[in-house]
């Protein structure tokens, strides 16, 4: 017979809450590269108002673990993933953020005729979305194996954002006009490299929720 | 929980329509000693309250209000009102025997009777009247089921209730009390003489009886309070010893953040 099934239950409850957060911030990755390649304003302004959700869902589970911990005294493992979904939805928030981020140089960007066609951004873009899919995936299923080989994955993501950078600088060289959209489009694979190391942040906390070790898996090159 | 308890709170008065239990401007004497001092508070029906605090503060005395338990104490006074359902408890007119039947108690030493499981449970339903046997065969099932303890006891039904484990004892004192269909359930530290996996046990059978029942516990374990309680009323003793309600609130909000400083220093264990 399992006893404390309350306990469970909103425990539970809270894992689930970081899924639902993590496929919030996943849709705002992915409609910001769209809005960009669409040159969509309102999409850009949905993003940006649809953040405060996120925000706002990181504060309800936060709300939810300090009462876990206030009422339910946590142990050993149950208080371990208590404290990595801490640690995962800042991580998870500040993805939004990024996503956020872009949408707001899409509303910079207006309606200026586009430098070049996309191709390696959104290519970022999908990458760092699936691997915070399957960061995520990890943490419900408590897998560290799979945790540990995700960060690998960020140099794919850092050799695409050299790339993207390699090309812009051409451009800018080139003409110096290009300066101001070739920027913008910099910054927004800046964003886009940073929420991939944010991923591997969360893959070391859940290796950490699974193991009970802090260590620091696959130092990004940037 | 069914009671949206966070949204209400005025004064201590829940601010709901299923108030089950509540005392008004309540005073307890033992001679010429005060006990408890001007509480007012409403407890929600399916929910469970604690009532928490320390020692010799009140809170057991407290509780026995609630079924006129005190009345075996000779000398004891009380001034103010206690409602059960919106009627006066301490009226004249009350029958006391019906009153414990409605509110049922649950003991800080499980104490079965020196009889057999069957007998234990049946015990209660013979005293008000139920004779036959196969009605009593069904409540005993029932009320075992219950007490989450059927599976366990089945097939020693007939066999001494005092060969059971001390968490096995007080399931079935907690089946005996439902054996006479009671709307509330009073429990007076129903865990301290248990091991912490039948503390949890208790807790969890706690929680399924209150979607049901209305459950107030006390309790001087912090943790527990905070573990299995819908609402918490932390009780004090003034200079005088008299022991007055310093807050009470959804216990949530009462383990993270409660609002008065006495609250806060005890159950951040700076006293008491």
């Amino acid at each position: 017979m399992e006893i404390r099934t309350t306990f469970r239950k909103k425990l539970k409850e809270i894992q689930d809450d970081v899924l639902v957060m993590g496929s919030m911030v996943e849709k705002a990755i992915n409609q910001s590269i769209k809005a960009l390649k669409e040159r969509d304003i309102t999409l850009a302004n949905r993003i940006i108002e649809s953040d405060k959700k996120v925000n706002m869902k990181r504060f309800e589970i936060e709300e939810k673990c300090i009462q876990l911990i206030a009422t339910q005294q946590p142990m050993a493992s149950d208080l371990r993933i208590i404290l990595a979904v801490f640690n995962i939805i800042s991580e998870v928030e500040r993805i939004g953020d990024h996503a956020e981020g872009i949408a707001k140089i899409v509303l910079m960007i207006g309606d200026e005729p586009p430098l070049k066609p996309l191709i390696d951004i959104p290519r970022m873009a999908d990458k760092t979305v699936d691997m915070l899919q399957r960061s995520l995936d990890a943490f419900v299923k408590h897998d560290s194996e799979s945790a540990k080989k995700i960060p690998v994955e960020d140099d794919e993501v850092d050799g695409l954002y050299d790339q993207v950078f390699r090309e812009l600088l051409t451009f800018m060289a080139e003409d110096p006009k290009t300066i101001t959209r070739a920027t913008r489009l910099i910054w927004v694979a800046h964003n886009l490299e940073r929420s991939a190391d944010r991923v591997t942040n969360i893959c070391e906390r859940v290796v950490y929720m699974v193991t009970g070790k802090m260590e620091e898996i696959g130092a990004s090159k940037y | 929980m069914k009671v949206d308890i966070d949204t209400g709170l005025l004064n201590n008065r829940v601010m709901a329509n299923d108030i089950r239990l509540s005392t008004n401007q309540l005073n307890l004497y033992y001679g010429d000693f005060q006990a408890l001092r001007n509480i007012t508070l409403d407890i929600p029906e399916r929910a469970i309250t604690a009532i928490i605090g320390p020692s010799g503060c009140g809170k057991s005395t407290f509780l026995r209000v609630f079924n006129r338990m005190n009345d075996l104490i000779t000398g004891v006074r009380i001034e103010g009102r206690v409602e059960l359902d919106g009627i006066d408890i301490y009226d004249k007119e009350i029958d006391v025997v019906e009153l414990r039947k409605r509110v049922g108690m649950v003991f800080q030493k499980p104490n079965p009777f020196p009889m057999s499981v069957f007998e234990n449970v049946a015990y209660g339903p013979k005293r008000h009247g139920i004779k036959n046997r196969i009605e009593l065969e069904n409540i005993v099932e029932r009320s075992l089921r219950q007490a989450a303890l059927w599976d366990e006891v089945e097939d020693k039904l007939s066999q001494s209730a005092l060969a059971l484990s001390g968490g096995q004892q007080q399931r079935l004192c907690i089946a005996r009390v439902l054996a006479v269909e009671p709307e509330v359930i009073l429990m007076d530290e129903p865990c301290s003489a248990l091991d912490p996996v039948a503390t949890l046990r208790i807790e969890d059978l706690m929680r399924t009886l209150a979607e049901n029942y209305t459950i107030v516990i006390v309790t001087h374990n912090m943790q527990q309070a905070a573990r299995a309680s819908d609402m918490a009323a932390f009780l004090m003793m003034e200079d005088d010893r008299a022991g007055t309600l310093v807050e009470y609130g959804p216990t949530a909000e009462i383990f993270t953040n409660p609002k008065d400083k006495r609250t806060e220093d005890y159950i951040t264990g700076r006293f008491g």
